[in-house]
């Protein structure tokens, strides 16, 4: 039996077990607040076209509308100016390769429940690897915090001085992308950077140093309390948007039963 | 003689069917509705030999001239004969009979048989004013000249007028300043408040004694969903969503900001109305507060674009134009449309703009008086009334005015 052969029956007989790590597209969920000066990623809308009605007896459909950026989404390197460069920056043309990789999956939960601004440092990743092994190359690192299980206010946790959400500091960037070459990092939160990430030197070092390296950043995922620390395999492809920046999208996790 | 809060309605009782006084009118007497729709006591005064006229006409009934015009004239006038109409054969006042009519004379000329004011007798001063009926024709009323404090719970002025006074209001946007101050208006009226809040995962101000309920007026199912909860149970809708942002066309660069512009302003108004209207209509003669009104605040420069503003314009001209599909549509109901219209306003958007600004705390008093004296439109503010004037002068001048910079 080939490889893919048989993780088709591991599929099938639930040996490895595919787990949603997508959070519901939905008009009330939250999506990231800049000064209003600023353009704003537009939320998700849907309009109904017809429902078994004069409109369309027969069928039911929408039309929907939103930003790049809105829900569980992907971003791609030219998301940020320090990745506007790199050759297949763009979701249509990263190679589709990229879309299914490993995952090492950093469990902060603790910490973040009782400190909203926790900042995963250098440190923390490596007392996981001290743990679990040294961060594979070309694999996703994703950021358990349990925010996911949060919703509304509590989710964007929005206060006078801006959102208070977990997130990298810059040296742990630095490491994951220079010293460990991984291909991305993904979130609960609305970002991949803090919500004081606008404080830090250069601000939002998620974006500025994953994409100044052509990686990738995953965001709004859910359900990472169900993945092992290692051994899950992701699949993320994002919609193929002709030099888009980002998109919305389904991402799944395989993990061994 | 106040009236009393409404009762419990009986859930299982009819709702019973709006009617409406008779609608025809002459081309000539829509004037008369034009001129109350802004609380304007105008008659069409002769050009040649300035005789008043009464009722409206096409040509002067002493010397022949076709030059009528609109005027403001004196509103004063007496009674000279008052009776209680106690049957009717038109189905609208069957049902309110017995209603009082009567004759006055005018100081400016004409007698006129007018609706009268319970506190209104043959031989007694009264001023006349121009009012909507519930069919949203421009018709005569006369009030007691000393103006009573009860003067807005006589029958005539209930039919006439949308008091908020125990009646149920959604302000459709709670978040920005207009709305908290429409809000809090409305509260100190007596009315029941519920405002809508977009974005309820974002801090906003909350506006004491208003309750709260999600409403995204961007977001089709959240407002289908604010209308299945409590859209049977509310009598006024003020729709205070806006997106101000300066601009125009060149410089902005792109249609994002035109885009919610037009989906918060034309597209979040026609939602908002797809949603609530049609149980507003239905329940225009529900119980002694039946639902009554629609409010709209819009952008003075719906009438003559500012080009400082000119993505906003647009969209307040939209709307401006929407707003008179929905007073088409909401009639049967005997639902009136009202637009506030406002100047700059005296908020974060207008930091740089000099005075005059208007205040928000000034559209929500203006909008409890635009219900309370039953008028469609209304100015708030210096800039919003000095536009009004120079667009009836005239638009085009105006649209050139505009160009200049003068707002």
């Amino acid at each position: 039996m080939s490889n893919l052969t048989g993780l088709a029956a591991d599929l099938a007989s639930g040996r490895v077990e595919v787990v949603d790590l997508t959070q519901s597209l939905a008009p009330e969920f939250p999506t990231i607040v800049l000064p209003p000066e600023f353009g704003q990623c537009a939320p998700f809308r849907l309009e109904e076209v017809s429902r078994y009605d004069a409109r369309g007896p027969a069928w039911y459909w929408n039309n929907f509308s939103c930003g790049e950026h809105t829900g569980t989404h992907f971003d791609a390197p030219i998301h940020w100016i320090s990745g506007k460069d790199f050759p297949n920056n763009t979701v249509d043309t990263i190679p589709a390769e990229k879309f299914i990789a490993p995952a090492a999956v950093i469990d902060c939960s603790r910490q973040t429940a009782e400190n909203p601004d926790f900042v995963l440092t250098r440190a923390v990743l490596e007392a996981w690897e001290a743990e679990h092994g040294r961060i594979p190359s070309a694999s996703w690192v994703l950021l358990r915090t349990d925010w996911s299980k949060r919703s509304g206010a509590e989710y964007a946790n929005i206060r006078e001085d801006g959102a208070h959400t977990p997130g990298p500091d810059p040296e742990a960037v630095r490491f994951l992308v220079e010293e460990r070459d991984v291909l991305g990092f993904g979130t609960e939160t609305i970002g991949t950077d803090a919500g004081q990430a606008h404080h830090f030197t250069p601000p939002y070092p998620a974006h500025f140093y994953m994409h100044g390296k052509g990686r990738y950043g995953l965001q709004c995922l859910t359900n990472l309390d169900r993945l092992p620390p290692t051994g899950a395999v992701i699949v993320s492809a994002p919609l193929k948007i002709r030099g888009g920046s980002g998109s919305p999208l389904r991402v799944l996790a395989l993990i061994e039963r | 003689m106040s009236i009393p809060p409404p009762t419990r309605k009986n859930p299982l009782a009819r709702t019973r069917q709006p009617l409406l006084p008779p609608v025809p009118r002459s081309r000539a007497a829509l004037g008369l509705g034009a001129a109350a729709s802004w609380g304007r006591f105008a008659l069409q005064v002769c050009a040649s030999c300035e005789h008043v006229q009464y009722p409206p006409r096409e040509v002067c009934g002493a010397c022949l001239s076709g030059a009528l015009v609109w005027r403001d004239v004196p509103s004063g006038g007496t009674v000279i004969a008052a009776t209680n109409v106690r049957i009717s054969a038109d189905p609208y006042f069957r049902e309110r009979t017995p209603w009082r009519i009567g004759t006055v004379t005018m100081d400016a000329g004409p007698a006129v048989i007018a609706h009268l004011h319970d506190g209104v007798a043959a031989g007694d001063r009264a001023r006349l004013v121009l009012r909507l009926d519930k069919a949203g024709q421009g018709v005569m009323l006369a009030l007691p000249e000393d103006g009573r404090g009860d003067e807005r719970d006589g029958k005539a002025m209930r039919e006439m007028t949308a008091d908020p006074r125990d009646r149920r209001v959604l302000v459709s946007d709670g978040r920005n300043p207009v709305g908290q101050a429409v809000a809090r208006a409305l509260i100190e009226a007596g009315a029941r408040v519920v405002v809508g809040i977009a974005d309820l995962w974002r801090p906003f101000t909350p506006v004491a004694g208003a309750e709260v309920f999600e409403l995204d007026v961007t977001d089709t199912d959240s407002v289908r969903r604010a209308a299945a909860e409590f859209g049977g149970r509310i009598e006024i809708v003020v729709n205070t969503a806006m997106h101000i942002r300066p601009g125009g066309i060149i410089g902005r660069g792109d249609v994002i900001t035109a885009r919610d512009e037009m989906e918060i302003t034309y597209f979040g108004f026609m939602r908002l109305a797809q949603a609530f209207g049609p149980a507003l209509r239905f329940r225009g003669a529900d119980g002694t507060h039946p639902a009554c009104a629609w409010v709209n605040v819009l952008s003075v420069f719906g009438l003559a674009g500012s080009p400082a503003w000119g993505g906003l314009s647009a969209a307040h001209a939209a709307a401006l134009s929407l707003a008179q599909t929905l007073r088409a549509e909401l009639r049967p109901g005997g639902i009136r449309v009202v637009n506030a219209l406002v100047g700059p306003l005296d908020d974060e958007w207008h930091q740089s703009v000099p005075p005059p600004k208007v205040a928000p705390a000034a559209i929500g008093a203006a909008v409890v008086r635009a219900l309370r004296e039953g008028v469609e439109q209304v100015a708030v503010g210096d800039v919003a009334q000095d536009i009004v004037a120079r667009w009836r002068d005239d638009p085009e001048v105006l649209a050139r005015e505009m160009m200049e910079g003068m707002a």
